[in-house]
Formats: C-alpha cells, structure tokens, sequence
C-alpha cells in the first residue's frame, strides 16, 4: 500500500497557502508529489500522454481525486458492467445520480444507496451524518423531494472497546441530520462482527418522489448556459476525503485523517432542498449536479463531459468560508450542502432571488463553452486547463488478478455430527433473542424521526418499511439486506442470497419488487483474493437479478474496508424497491389475533452453516450457507404473495437470522404494542437445533384465521408448494413440542423483555 | 375555520399540519412566510409547526422568536386570537414569552420519537373540548429537548390556572415517572398560558390525524378548535 501523506498543502511555497500571490511559482512535479496523490507512476504517464504536456500542481489534484477508485471505479467497472439494468420501468439506470423507476400515475421513485465508511469510522458522529447528507442530495438533485431514508449499519463485536464509541456516533450521527431535514428513517439493518471491528460500515439508502416528467440530469446543455453555484461556502474541509480516505486501507495513520472528514450542517441541507425543488419548477433550469466527492472537480468535469461541452469557471467568484484559499484547495474542497446549477443565460436574477429567499449563499461562477475542455480562472490567471475526456473517462480500467481466498477449504464442511443436538431449546432461545445480530432495534429507530411526513404506513421494525404515495392508493415498500457472513462462506451464493432475501421482505409486506440499489463494500483490491470475491459477488447478484426480473438502476463501490491487512467480510448491501398499488393490502409481520393459525410457507433443511445460533451457541462461523433454490424461492414469494392479494392471512414474516422460532418470537412481540403468545407443534425427523434455529432459505411464518384453513391449503396444494400448519397464536407462553416432547416452553412477556432491552442496555453502558 | 400555517427556514412539519387542516379536515389554510409581516385579522388559527426552526442552532426557538411574523402572532395572541404550538413552534411560543417555562434535553439526553399516552387535564379549551370522555390519547412525541421546565411556585400557579392542558399518563391514565419519557416536570406535556388562546405541546396531534392510520387521537385537538371557531 502507497503511504499517504496529508501534507500535500506544505508543498505549495508556504506564502501561497496564506496569502494567495499571483504569478506564484508552481512547483516541480516530482514522482514524491504524484505518488502523494495516490497517483501509480503507469497512470501519470497516462495523463502525460493524454494531455500531451506535464499538468501543474492544480491540474494534478484534478486527476488525483477524478482516477481515484471512488470516482473512477476503476477496479469495479468491468464487473458492473455485467449488472442487469433495464427493464419496462427502469426511466434512469446506473450512471446518474440516482436511479428512476415508474411507479404510474405519471410518478416515478429515484433512489440510491451510498457508503460513508471510513468517515465513520474515523468520526462518527459527523462521518455518519455527512453520510446521510450525500445521498439525499443525489436524491434531489434528479428533481425528487426525498420521503424515505433508510440504513444498513455493521460494527465490530459487543467486546471490541470501540464499538459501543461508533454505535452511539452513528446513530446519533444519521439522527441529528435526518431529524432535522424532515425525512423520515423508517428502517433499516445493524450488523455487529468481529471482521468489522476495525472498520465499520455505514451505508445510507434514500428514496425520492418525483413526476417522471421532471427528472433533472446532469446535464449542462447549450453553449452561453450560466453555473450558478448554490449552498454552503466552500471551506478547507474534506481535501481529498475521496482520493486519500475512501481509496485506501486504514493504518497507524488513521488518525491523523480526521481532517478529510467533512462537517454537515443540516438545517442548510434542509434550505437546499427546498430551494432546488422551488427551482426545479422553472423551465429555465437545465441542469444540475451535486457537489459530492471531489467537490467543484468532479461536478464542473461530469457536467461538462455529459453534454459534451465546456465549462469556464471564475474561482474568484465562488464563495469562500476562509480568506486566503488557493484554486488547488477550492477544487478539492469536499465542504457539504453544495450544488451546482446550469440555468439559461437571462434567468440569472430571477434564480439568484429564490436562493436569497432561502438564505443560501449563491453565486454565478461561470459558463458553458463550446471546447470540451474545462477552463478554470483565479484572480485573472488560468490555473486548470484540462480536456473533459481524459479528467472524466481516462482511467483505464484496472484488469486486477483474481483468486480463490485459501480459506474457503478450511470453512465449508460443518460436520452435524460433531455437535450436539438439544433437548430443550430455552437457552438457545433467550441467547439469540438477545444476540447482537437478532434483539430488536428499537434502541436505534426511536432516536430516528421515522414518521414525519406522514406517510409511514409500517413503522420501523417489520420485514419492509412502507411509505404511502399521497394523492394515489399506492404505496412503496423499501427493505436493505446482505447476510456478509454467508457471502464470507460463499460470496457468490450469499451476494444471491440478499437479493433473494431483500425480495421475500418486499413480497411479505404485500408488495412486488421493481428494482434495486446496491452498494458493494469490499477490502483491498489489490489482493486478488479481495478482487476475486468481488467478482463473484457481484456474478451472483447479477444472475440473481435476472432471475428474478429485477432491475439495478444505481450503486456504489467501497474498497479498500480493512485495517492493518485485515479485510471486512465480503458486504454487497442491496435495497429493493417494491410497489403496492393498494394501500389496503399491506401485510405487517405481527400476529394479530389469539386463535389464529400459524403456518410455514417453505421446508425446513438440516441447515445450520454460518448460522447465529453456531454463532450466539458455539461461537463457530464455518460451514456452507444454505442453499438458495431461486425456482423454489419464487414459488414461495409468489404464493404469499397471492395470500396477501386474495386477503386471506393476517401476518407474513420471512424466516431469517435464528430460524423458525426466532420469527414466531418475532411474531408474537410485534404488533403495534400488543405481544401474543404461540404454540408450534411439530413433526419432523430433523435434528432439534436444525428445526428450531437453522436458517434454510425461502421460509415465511404466516398467521391467519381458523376458518380460511381449508381455502389457503388447497390453494397450496394446487400452486403447488410446501405448506404446514405449525401452530396457534395465543396465551401468555411460547411453547414449542417436536414429536410430542415439549421442547420449548417461556413466557412471552419474559421473552420480549429480553428481546427488547438488550441493544439498549448495551449501547448506553457506561464503561 | 381560516388557518394559518407558518413557515420558518427549518421548519419541517408544516406540511404535515397543512396536510391535516386542508386535505384531510377541510379547513381554509394557508401559507405564512417568516419573514412577512401579514394581516392576521380574518383568521382564527395560527400554527406554529414542528421541525428546526433555524437548525436548532443556540437555542430551539431561540432565533425564530425574533422572526418578523412573531410581531404579528404576538399582536393577533393578544387580541385573543388562537395560536397552536406543535413541538419546535411550542419552543418558540416559550422563547418569545407567550407561554410560560422552558423546554431543556431530553433526560436521556436523545431524541425519542414514539407514540406515547397524554391525558387531557383541561377538557374544557378551545383546543380539548371535543374529547369528551376519551381523556387519554395516544399521540407520537418526536423531539431532542421537550423535557418541559418551570419552576415550583410556578408550576402550581398553572396548576391553580388551569393552565397544564395535558400530562404524559400510561394507557389507563395514570401519570407517573415510568410513562414520563422526557423528564418533563409534572409530566406536562402541554400548557396553555392565562387566556387560553395560545397552546404550546411536544406531542404531534397532526401524526395521528390521518384515517390512514388505525388511530387519529390527533383529530380531536383540530375538532376542538373547528368547533370553537
């Protein structure tokens, strides 16, 4: 690994850094200053060749944060490609700010998930928030006001010191900055292992409305067009967060990167996004980018080369938060709540006194040009001056060595045998209600404003969030998911899994996937044994897409998730869209009266490989996951889905982490406030610990009324597919008897206390 | 019933509360910008939304107390015209002195935001009188600071007032410390000041307002003052 310094700025002549001087001498582009960029000395050849002349220190930290592997995707790319992205609905596929999808109704949803990593690791607080920040300007910058934010969160064991310090910074992280701009986190997922416990992962998903006729690009459009630059003045905050943080390892130096984590202030993120949506009304608004990663760069370069045009930009006029900044750091500067606007020239009054209306800085900065170059000026001097092509598409994509990790031989075969079987399931049952990975999430979502807006029609903590569409019968159902421990076992199969697990949360909430977002966090791709999970990673979640007719339309890549050589499991995190187009037919996974049926849809194998409760029990994480059949699967999903449609059953809750009796525990702790008890009696000639906590894939516990018993099992025995009836809600215990034997007997109440309390009294421990 | 919503930067429950005067309840509503001064005369409502009125910053409250609209709301408050408070309005009702006390952090220093129970212990306002028997509702509380402060002297003259219009119970209506959720002192969620035309409380009536959700506990504090209009 390249060691990187954060000293770039003490190689300018010490003047220019605080007073800026004109006809300053540039300094010598020596092989120190490109592989300080992070910068190889092939790719600066490249950029020789390319613009045939040696760039100046400004150009350099153009290409710098522009071929980095977070705006480049360079080592991703060729695999991406390989993604299914289109599809009936598909309006915006991958390449945008975010993807569109038609929802009817002349209504379309743009939606994105995004990393912020290693920020958040470094500081929490500010590097979760920022996070939410980022995606929910990609969100509407495409014209969309966002109504739905979402998270998937991992961090290291409970007995790392660190994690409890990160758990609190993230969450109260993404809650002072959603809170405050008035969208909603109505769900998400939290993770704890140890291969997290050196860098942990935050990945923030938003979903936006928006009429399919008003998606704005970013597009620059015609020559003579005016950038009006738009939101926070930009500052020293975040140089090179792209180029240095997110594209490398951590190491002893971490620390000191605290820097290039940038500050959010969400009550100008929450100005910006009612001034944009009050512009985005005009017709002479053409385009629009925001100024994420790599700031001003990236914005004015992707632009410009999307419209095959030119920009000129006038640093002098931008405004700056700190005096005596130098081009070099306004180009960089990741400072937050930034846009960049094209308008038509005429217009520029009548904009700048919405902005003014709103209170955010604004200013027109330049204009588009006819040569595809983008000029850039500083107090009367041109200090960049860079054809688009090169900055843009130049890096050539990295064909990186793969290869099968050695470990895989030594995790696959869990031999059944070798363990015990129990007799009782009680204590495995308390343990895993109360187990990191399974014990609910109230803690998290009550400090989450998961209901402004007023469109939550399921809260937090069901299998899919939903959020109605005001003014239609239609409703959005959004689940995020990824399994990273079966993708460690089998990183083509568990990528598959999530997606097929991610859709069956969709289908139990009544509705049908339309499309999907992901976001692929890996550790260094310079192993091939890294690179090679990657690709089987994203092979399988490809192949899963197209088997089940799903659509990618927008995704992220972080590498780089180590520290000290030590990479994260494989993590392919996917958010899967579904539509209900009526309100009326959303299913939740509570069960809802005393004397219902319970029954499973699905069969139960002799599966426990890299499950929680070899996990929670025996502290093992080997063997194969469980095997996903995809034609089984959508038999499954398609026949609940039909219950659900038909008005037959009364709760759907898909099968996950801890098994069958962990999602009739589930089931019984969550309706509303209400907690009813169960009985599951069952025959099986399985191992006990198999049938109560393994986690055989496509499985979902339904519950409905005695008297539709008849209906709904002929309707399975035509469909056909595998259905039994396991038992009855009602009491004030969970019972479970296999063959007979009571293997399971507690009372309810005892059992959500457990469940409930657990994240909590962790994470508020003082230690 | 003529409402006025207002609408300072930060402000993010407006459209909710315009969303429940207009669409769901019927009523005339409208806009009010922060930074215009307009007639009040004609209306009988003002709102006052939640959300982060200028992001919270040095105070909730504290800078939209000196919004030029709050001249206006302060002349139409005391002319007797009725002013209701959701959350962060609630906040800035306190910071410019048209109710009495203070809104500090949460006890457990974070922001909740769940359904909790409120019992109505002034049935007899403008903003109550249309819950009749139904004297606990259940209402969603969303804040980081609606822990509500005043001290004792004053806290038994509001008593004495009749001024404390509802107190965080449990479901049956028993006001305790364990169905407290913030700290608030006496459990109040919501006060009134002397007149009873100016309403301040943490609990969003307009979350539960919709027939969308199974309960619209929220409707009743709207009902009331329809009625009373």
């Amino acid at each position: 690994m390249v060691k990187l310094s954060f000293n770039l700025l003490f190689l300018l002549p010490k003047s220019t850094v605080d007073k800026p001087k004109k006809n300053r001498p540039d300094p010598e582009i020596t092989p120190q200053i490109v592989k300080e960029h992070g910068l190889t000395i092939e790719e600066f050849r490249r950029i020789l060749d390319l613009i045939d002349r040696t760039p100046n220190l400004t150009e350099l930290g153009v290409f710098s944060v522009m071929w980095s592997e977070h705006c480049s995707y360079k080592s991703s790319r060729p695999y991406l490609r390989k993604l299914p992205v289109e599809g009936p609905r598909v309006l915006q596929g991958p390449g945008e700010n975010a993807g569109v999808i038609d929802i009817g109704d002349g209504l379309a949803v743009v939606f994105k998930i995004e990393s912020h990593n290693h920020p958040s690791f470094i500081e929490p607080h500010q590097g979760a928030a920022t996070g939410v920040g980022g995606i929910m300007r990609d969100i509407f910058t495409m014209g969309a006001r966002p109504i739905a934010l979402l998270n998937s969160l991992r961090f290291g064991e409970w007995d790392e010191p660190r994690t409890r310090f990160l758990l609190n910074g993230v969450v109260d992280g993404i809650s002072s900055y959603g809170n405050c701009t008035g969208v909603p986190t109505v769900g998400g997922e939290i993770y704890f292992d140890a291969c997290y416990n050196g860098n942990n992962l935050v990945n923030a998903f938003c979903l936006g409305l928006v009429k399919s006729d008003r998606i704005f690009l970013a597009n620059a459009g015609g020559v003579g067009n005016q950038i009006l630059y738009v939101g926070s003045k930009t500052g020293r905050d975040g140089i090179h967060g792209a180029s240095l943080l997110a594209s490398s390892e951590f190491d002893e130096t971490t620390e000191d990167k605290r820097p290039t984590v940038q500050v959010g202030d969400p009550f100008t993120e929450k100005l910006l996004i009612e001034a944009c949506l009050e512009l985005f009304k005009h017709d002479w608004v053409v385009g629009v980018q925001d100024m994420g990663a790599a700031g001003l760069t990236s914005s004015s370069f992707e632009m410009a080369h999307g419209s095959e045009a030119g920009v000129f930009m006038d640093l002098s006029k931008v405004p700056l938060r700190e005096e005596g900044m130098i081009p070099y750091e306004i180009l960089l500067s990741e400072s937050q709540e930034r846009m960049l606007f094209v308008i038509k020239p005429g217009y520029e009054s009548e904009a700048l006194a919405v902005l003014d209306k709103w209170g955010l800085d604004a200013a027109i900065i330049g204009e588009v040009i006819e040569e595809k170059s983008v000029r850039i000026n500083f107090e009367g001097q041109e200090v960049v001056n860079l054809p688009t092509f090169p900055v843009v598409d130049g890096a050539l994509d990295l064909k990186r060595e793969l290869k099968r990790p050695a470990y895989l031989d030594d995790v696959v075969q869990v031999n059944l045998t070798e363990i015990p079987d129990i007799t009782r399931g009680d204590t495995a049952l308390k343990k895993l209600l109360a187990s990191p990975n399974i014990a609910s999430r109230e803690w998290v979502f009550e400090q989450f404003d998961h209901m402004v807006g007023l469109n939550t029609l399921v809260m937090p903590g069901s299998d899919a969030a939903i959020i109605r569409i005001k003014g239609t019968q239609k409703a959005v159902a959004l689940s995020v998911d990824c399994n990273s421990h079966y993708c460690y076992l089998d990183p083509y199969e568990g990528a598959a899994i999530a997606v097929a697990e991610a859709c069956r949360n969709i289908v139990c909430s009544g509705a049908q996937p339309i499309g999907l977002t992901n976001c692929l966090n890996f550790g260094n791709p310079e192993k091939p044994e890294i690179m090679w999970q990657f690709q089987q990673a994203v092979e399988g979640m490809g192949d899963a897409c197209r088997f089940f007719d799903i659509p990618v339309v927008s995704g992220n890549v972080s590498l780089y998730n180590e520290t000290k050589g030590d990479a994260i499991y494989p993590t392919p995190t996917v958010a899967v869209v579904g539509l209900v187009e009526d309100q009326e037919k959303i299913m939740t996974q509570g069960f809802k009266k005393a004397g219902d049926q319970i029954a499973l849809i699905g069969f139960t194998m002799e599966e426990l490989g890299g499950s929680e409760y070899l996990k929670v029990m025996l502290d093992r994480s080997d063997g194969k996951p469980p095997i996903l059949d995809r034609k089984h699967e959508k038999q499954v999903q398609s026949f609940c889905s039909e219950l659900i449609q038909k008005g037959l059953i009364s709760s759907a809750h898909d099968c996950s982490e801890g098994g069958l009796a962990v999602a009739v525990a589930e089931s019984c702790f969550s309706y509303g406030g209400h907690t009813l008890g169960a009985t599951l009696t069952l025959d099986q000639t399985l191992r006990t610990d198999a049938l109560l906590f393994g986690e055989t894939l496509s499985r979902i516990v339904v519950s409905f009324p005695e008297e539709r018993t008849d209906e709904i099992e002929e309707l399975a025995m035509r469909f056909p597919i595998d259905f039994s009836l396991i038992g009855k809600v009602g009491g004030s215990d969970f019972t479970v008897n296999v063959n007979g034997q009571e293997v399971i007997k507690q009372e309810i109440n005892v059992l959500k206390e457990i469940w409930k309390t657990s994240l909590g009294s962790y994470a508020g421990q003082v230690t | 019933m003529k409402c006025g919503v207002v609408v300072f930067p930060g402000s993010n429950c407006d459209h909710d509360c315009y969303h429940i005067l207009s669409h769901i309840l019927g009523q005339e509503t409208h806009w009010l910008w922060h930074k215009e001064e307009v007639n009040l005369e004609s209306f009988d409502l003002v709102v006052l939304p939640g959300g982060f009125s200028y992001g919270d910053y040095l105070r909730p409250g504290a800078i939209a107390g000196f919004s030029p609209i709050m001249n206006t709301i302060t002349r139409f408050a005391k002319a007797g015209g009725k002013v209701l408070g959701i959350c962060n309005g609630f906040q800035v009702l306190l910071e410019c002195g048209l109710l009495p006390g203070a809104l500090i952090q949460n006890q457990s220093r974070k922001f909740i935001c769940k359904n909790v129970f409120v019992s109505i212990d002034n049935p007899d306002t403008d903003f109550t009188r249309s819950c009749g028997d139904n004297r606990v509702l259940e209402i969603p509380i969303a804040h980081h600071q609606g822990s509500y402060y005043i001290d004792p002297h004053s806290l038994s003259q509001l008593e004495e007032n009749k001024q404390i219009v509802m107190r965080y119970c449990d479901a049956d209506g028993n006001v305790s410390s364990s169905s407290n959720p913030n700290g608030s002192v006496g459990s109040v969620a919501g006060v009134t000041n002397e007149q009873k035309n100016v309403m301040g409380l943490m609990p969003h009536p307009e979350r539960c307002a919709d027939p969308l959700w199974p309960r619209t506990d929220g409707q009743i504090i709207f009902q009331s003052l329809i009625s009373a209009s």
